[in-house]
């Protein structure tokens, strides 16, 4: 918490409820469909398509003193910006992909297999690279000493995996399905129900941390975050498929997910790419 | 460069979030070098937001060559064995908003070329990730033919350029937003 922020709260030290003071949910979906009206205006008059969230996007006030208000700077990749750390199994145990597993007893509820693919921009997959990822557990809870939300921890349960991409930028993880959590962006904000995950391409510009999201959730349309993505065609490409062909008889139910990432500026060699 | 003809959209970034803490850090991983290597240097910096305020949930990295302008194959960057330079490095800001990495200087790739460490900057409340070039402040005529830095007004070239202290360290600051918010980067395909 700023200085700042303290200030005013002291100052606001009548009010017993601080999230009285928030804003409501019906304010934070006005801005949001003011913002996405604007877009969709905007798009119909010849105006581009973005697939990228806004870094400015109020409706997200944590947003608001953190995105830069200058444009990026547009650059050439040079060196090292064509190249990526490699990572390989002397990094990654290949037990961390399955986070059912790091603890005497089973984790409580759904166990899922969510699995894809990491592809460049050209389709080609992402070989031998580094996917980490992190969520809460069945109940909405992280294991992290920030996280207060009164929902239970499960002792069976960390909520962290990795592994490395195989030949054809495939990557698998067996987890617990995550449930939906309160943050206070807003009075009585809850996040959809997400897996985060962290990437790394060919080229180190390619580097992604991103969230997965489950289908059909029902807080999508009243999460800024998520909503930060203007167009719905880009929203989409957050959330997995339900994939009944990974789901196993009295085991685990499946998702599939594809990850792309920006298009390499590297000179690939035809036998670097064959190979 | 192939003919870039991309086929695929790629998939939105989302905010890092505030609990990446027990995730992603990990020991060491912030010494891309031993402490007790020759010409190990501190690069260090405080990450602040539109206020001037210190940003305490933000995560950096790092991407480098090695002081002879190698750029590093070497896996094992996650485990430290402390000799394998590997050129990469991952920090958890302080309470404060200040990161500590341990490294070397990179050497120029090619010749005459100004070195730079590139940095990749996740935070709570940045909802996509930033890319920046740390720049080594010493070689004037590497600094001037810098197509990036040539292409800047002089108050924002500044900011991608390291302060050496007068122990050798490297002092670079990341301002997100407000008074001389640092130059952050695109690139094609993005
Ligand atoms: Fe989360």
């Amino acid at each position: 918490m700023s200085a700042e922020t303290q200030a005013e709260s002291f100052e606001n030290s009548h009010v017993l409820d601080p999230a009285a003071t928030a804003d409501s949910q019906e304010t934070i979906n006005k801005e949001i469909g003011d913002i996405h009206a604007a877009y969709r205006q905007g798009v119909e008059a010849g105006g581009s398509e973005e697939t990228q969230p806004r870094i400015d996007f109020a409706p997200y006030r944590s947003s608001l003193l953190r995105h830069p208000t200058k444009d990026l700077h547009h650059v050439d990749p040079e060196t090292i910006e064509l190249w990526s750390p490699a990572f390989g199994h002397r990094d990654v145990h290949a037990l961390e992909s399955d986070l059912t597993i790091q603890h005497n007893g089973e984790p409580i509820g759904e166990r899922i297999i969510v699995q894809g693919k990491v592809l460049d921009g050209d389709g080609r997959p992402v070989r031998g690279q580094l996917v980490e990822i992190w969520q809460a557990n069945a109940a909405g809870r992280y294991v992290h000493k920030r996280d207060q939300h009164p929902a239970p921890i499960d002792p069976n349960f960390t909520g962290v995996g990795r592994c490395i991409t195989g030949d054809d930028g495939s990557y698998k993880f067996t987890t617990i399905k995550p449930a939906p959590y309160p943050w206070k962006n807003h009075h009585n904000a809850w996040r959809p129900a997400h897996i985060h995950f962290s990437l790394f391409g060919t080229d180190f510009t390619q580097r992604m941390i991103t969230q997965m999201y489950f289908p059909g959730d029902p807080l999508f349309s009243l999460d800024p975050i998520y909503q930060s993505i203007t167009d719905q065609k880009a929203r989409d490409r957050l959330v997995a498929t339900y994939d009944h062909s990974i789901t196993s008889h009295e085991w685990n139910t499946g998702y599939n997910w594809d990850i792309v990432l920006t298009g390499s500026n590297r000179t690939w060699m035809e036998d670097e790419d064959a190979e | 460069m192939t003919e870039a003809t991309t086929k695929l959209v790629a998939t939105p970034g989302q905010t890092i979030g505030p609990f990446y803490g027990y995730a992603l850090p990990f020991e060491k991983g912030h010494e891309l070098v031993h402490r007790a290597h020759p010409g190990s240097i501190r690069l260090h910096g405080v990450v602040t937001d539109g206020h001037g305020e210190p940003i305490p949930d933000s995560m950096l990295e790092i991407w480098q060559a090695d002081e002879h302008g190698k750029i590093s194959r070497q896996d094992g960057s996650l485990v430290r064995d402390d000799h394998t330079f590997t050129g990469w490095g991952r920090v958890a800001v302080d309470n404060v908003g200040h990161y500590t990495f341990t490294t070397v200087n990179p050497g120029p790739t090619e010749e005459g070329k100004a070195p730079f460490i590139l940095l990749t900057v996740f935070a709570r409340g940045l909802l996509n990730r930033l890319f920046t070039r740390i720049y080594l402040p010493e070689d004037a005529e590497a600094l001037a033919n810098d197509p990036l830095l040539s292409s800047l007004p002089e108050e924002r070239r500044r900011t991608l350029i390291a302060e050496r202290e007068a122990n050798g360290d490297l002092r670079f600051d990341i301002r997100l937003q407000g008074d001389n918010e640092t130059v952050f980067l695109s690139y094609p395909g993005a």
